[in-house]
């Protein structure tokens, strides 16, 4: 199943384009995870990310940051080619969180942050030792850049709280804010409401919009349907690690094979997100904007 | 526990006087003969004239009798809320009992049999056991939390510099024990001292008030160091075994940035300690020496260090790369491969630079501008010698390891090395740089032990391979398991225990090894953070504590205000 659907030009309030993934493909032995999926995310966009359990959107994100490399494929950030190097890939702009969280469960909520900040400071061993002025001053502007960062995500009261102690929600949110500690131009988000509630949910939507409005590009992994049609300008479908479609959510949503697609996998998981792509209403598309 | 904490039964009101008594006997045993034979154990055999042992004894029995009047009398109301007095006295109990039972089996060993025992001996034995057995009856209680305890500052100062001062007294006293059993008897005292100030918590609130006065207490401990030679009056044996305990812990604290901090298993970390040697060697006068050039030791120091560091980042490149487990074989096969080398470098298996199996012995003292290591010195009254000397330089050595360990750690590059820790992938995918922090960590500690080691081919005069195998490795990490693994009092402590212990108990030494492997074993089942625990490594190695984690967080918000 190739990719057919030629809508996928971007409204034009967007900007240039930051991502231009093109023919990402991971094949584990026998398995295509992902297979020839092209996507592009421009300045000020917020995407999302669907699919059934295991149809490789994971993958996908790990295929754009470098924990794997492409077996086949191309990604452009910022007009010029990334190579699949973690680092690399921080470096250039793209930060991102995780599915499965991965704090550094032992260090403070504060910590976490700074670490994110490694890469946009420089004092090595020499300064560190000698502890000049440029020490000082870097290491006391980590540290307020990163409170700000708490700060912004809402978790300003929790800076000497042990990662590991912290409630789920938060978690989540710390993630969010150690990605922006390295001054990301794009950031991607790996299910970042799973187990909140409702309430919690509707905190990360606004987080979310905000960081957008910051000037931040953003693609989203969600499987709850109503938090990506509100959220997203543009949402590509993912279905056994083949783009189904790309289009605006009023097309995804209205398309019948995304139903098609969930209730596919047959799991009540699935059925459920299937039920909420059919129940999410325009009226709530449209009153987001 | 919890049945311990109920209403006050017959067995808890009869507890007290028993203790009483227990420390009674103690006491009044202690002012008898323990001993028949007055030439043992500094002479413990005249009436109403306690020897040293007995004054340990005494003081013991003094510390229980403190401990009753906090459980129950005049201290109860300052204290009693505070302090754990019965936990205390159940260690002390213990230990008290343990110190006289050995002391009863050093005489009879010491002369011949318990015949030798004198009736003093068994009061004093006796009154230890009825102190055990009444703080086994005595009822737990629920205490106050002890951070909250708040002296005056200068009090606090006070009772740091109290502590200091005991721990040099001690550590001079124990030292000028030439009889074993003595000295095994002072360390079971020691032992029951530091049980009783942990079981009671005074440990706790002094790590508190430590915590609030960082500098005076580095200060503290930085002055009990340097008076250490002049405690020792001139005499060469003590400061012979400190200046070997000052370079052991400096390597140890080298191999704690590497092992404690960024957390890379090297088991090879000798080499480094031996290529420093070795160059500080092939350049010095001594006869026997195969580099005809002699530069001042600054220079010496920087190329051994230099060469170490090199060695480090070539044997770092490509192994670290890898996961954690191939670098602890590579750096297996690299502290064998160094032995070897040193081995063969004799003029017929390679070129002559080490003299092989014979090493570079006769390597002159060290001079620095025109100050001759070897040289005598009277400062204050006091002289000072040879090892004095090096042991100021080796101090200086230390003091330079752990400000780059301290500082390292509390930086950008520490918060990394804390990152990989924790969790690599997800480092490397915040931007950290895995490898090169890797790479750093193995060099700057090749580096350090380096540095040591071009000053320790002067102070042991020679170097030779059979210094430098891999039992020296596994004592130097042993070191860094057993006091705590990133941390500085520990791995300072760590090293000590391993160096001096030997050095004062020759006759164990044929056991040496398997009672080193069963302290390992023991250290790994019940403490894995080692003695002194840094936080971060008790929450690594009890992921499971919710409460643990709990705590430390309190002191973490406490400590941000
Ligand atoms: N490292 C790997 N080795 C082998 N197979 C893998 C690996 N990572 C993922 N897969 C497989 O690739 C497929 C896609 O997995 P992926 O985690 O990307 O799915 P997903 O869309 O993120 O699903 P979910 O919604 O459950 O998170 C799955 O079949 C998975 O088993
Ligand atoms: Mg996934």
């Amino acid at each position: 199943m190739t990719v057919t659907d030629t809508t996928a030009t971007p409204a034009p309030v967007f900007g240039a384009p930051v991502l231009e993934a093109s023919g990402v493909t991971m094949r584990f032995g026998g398995l295509l995870a992902v297979n020839d999926v092209n996507l592009t995310v421009h300045e000020g966009e917020i995407v999302g990310l669907i699919g059934p359990n295991g149809a490789g959107k994971t993958t996908f994100f790990n295929c754009l940051t470098g924990l794997y490399k492409p077996t086949a494929g191309q990604v452009r950030f910022a007009g010029t080619p990334l190579p699949p190097k973690p680092r690399a890939v921080v470096q250039a702009g793209m930060a991102r969180t995780f599915q499965n969280i991965r704090l550094f469960a032992n260090m403070t909520a504060l910590e976490n942050v700074m670490v994110g900040r490694y890469c946009r400071t420089s004092s090595g061993a020499f300064t560190s030792v000698l502890r000049g002025p440029k020490f000082r001053r870097e290491e006391a502007a980590t540290r307020t850049r990163a409170q700000e960062l708490l700060d912004f995500v809402g978790l300003g009261r929790s800076t000497e709280h042990l990662a590991r102690n912290m409630p789920y929600g938060d978690q989540r949110r710390l993630e969010i804010a150690r990605a922006l500690a390295t001054e990301p131009k794009l950031i991607l988000l790996d299910e970042p409401t799973a187990g909140m509630n409702p309430q919690e949910t509707r905190q990360a939507s606004d987080l979310i919009f905000k960081i957008r409005d910051s000037g931040l590009s953003v693609v989203v992994i969600e499987h709850d349907m109503r938090f990506i049609f509100n959220l997203c300008d543009r949402v590509l479908c993912l279905v056994r690690g083949e783009t189904l479609i790309e289009g605006t959510p009023g097309e995804v949503q209205s398309d019948p094979r995304v139903i098609e697609a969930y209730i596919g996998t047959g799991e009540d998981e699935d059925e459920d997100e299937a039920a909420q792509v059919r129940d999410t209403t325009v009226a709530e598309e449209e009153g987001k904007s | 526990m919890s049945d311990d904490l109920t209403t006050p039964t017959r067995a808890h009101t009869m507890a007290w006087p028993l203790g009483l008594a227990g420390v009674a006997l103690v006491i009044i045993g202690s002012f008898l003969s323990w001993s028949f034979d007055g030439g043992i154990l500094g002479d413990l055999s005249i009436n109403f004239y306690p020897g040293s042992l007995q004054i340990l004894a005494i003081i013991m029995a003094v510390l229980g009798l403190v401990l009753l009047l906090v459980e129950k009398g005049p201290l109860k109301k300052p204290l009693g809320q505070w302090l754990d007095a019965t936990l205390g006295l159940r260690a002390l109990g213990l230990t008290l009992t343990l110190y006289m039972v050995l002391v009863l089996i050093a005489i009879s060993v010491e002369s011949d049999g318990l015949i030798n025992v004198n009736p003093g001996g068994y009061i004093s034995t006796v009154g230890a056991i009825l102190l055990l057995v009444s703080s086994r009856m005595l009822p737990l209680r629920q205490l106050r939390d002890l951070s909250q305890a708040r002296l005056p500052g200068w009090a606090e100062i006070l009772a740091i510099a109290l502590m200091m001062a005991a721990v040099l007294f001690g550590a001079a006293y124990a030292l000028g024990l030439t009889d074993a059993w003595a000295f095994v008897l002072c360390l079971v005292f020691i032992t029951a001292v530091i049980a009783v100030l942990f079981r009671t918590g005074v440990m706790r609130w002094f790590g508190h008030v430590a915590q609030r006065h960082k500098k005076v207490l580095t200060l503290a401990a930085f002055a009990v160091a340097f008076f250490f030679p002049f405690t020792q009056n001139g005499s060469d044996a003590n400061m012979s075994i400190a200046t070997q305990v000052l370079i052991f812990a400096a390597t140890a604290m080298g191999l704690n940035i590497v092992v404690g901090l960024a957390g890379l298993l090297d088991l090879g970390y000798v080499a480094f300690l031996g290529s420093g040697a070795y160059v500080a060697a092939m350049l010095s006068t001594s006869a026997f020496a195969t580099i005809d050039w002699h530069p001042p030791f600054l220079v010496v120091m920087l190329l051994g260090a230099g060469t170490a560091a090199t060695l480090g980042l070539i044997i770092g490149s490509p192994t670290l790369r890898v996961s954690g487990d191939y670098l602890a074989i590579v750096t297996l096969g690299f502290g064998e491969i160094f032995r070897l080398t040193m081995f063969n470098l004799d003029g017929t298996n390679g070129p002559l630079l080490t003299n092989g199996p014979n090493g570079i012995p006769g390597i002159p003292e060290l001079e620095i501008g025109s100050f001759n290591f070897g040289d005598s010195h009277v400062v204050a009254g006091i002289e000072l010698g040879r090892f004095a000397n090096y042991y100021f330089l080796l101090l200086l050595l230390l003091a330079f390891v752990i400000l780059v360990f301290a500082r390292l750690n509390d930086s950008r590059i520490g918060r990394g090395w804390v990152a990989i820790r924790e969790d690599e992938k997800a480092a490397e995918a915040m931007g950290v740089n895995v490898f090169g922090l890797k790479i750093l960590a193995f060099v700057v500690g090749a580096f350090l032990a380096g540095l040591a080691g071009t000053i320790k081919a002067h102070q042991d005069v020679a170097v030779s391979p059979d210094q430098f195998i891999f039992l020296e490795s596994a004592f130097l990490l042993a070191a860094i398991v057993l006091g705590g693994m990133g941390t500085i009092a520990g791995v300072l402590l760590g090293a000590t225990i391993l160096k001096l212990l030997p050095e004062k108990l020759r006759f164990f030494s044929e056991y040496r090894l398997l009672l080193f492997g069963l302290l390992l074993v023991l250290m790994m089942r019940f403490r894995p953070e080692g003695l002194v625990a840094s936080r971060r490594r008790q929450l690594e190695f009890h992921e499971e504590d919710e409460e643990l984690a709990v705590a430390i967080e309190s002191e973490l918000v406490e400590e941000a205000k």
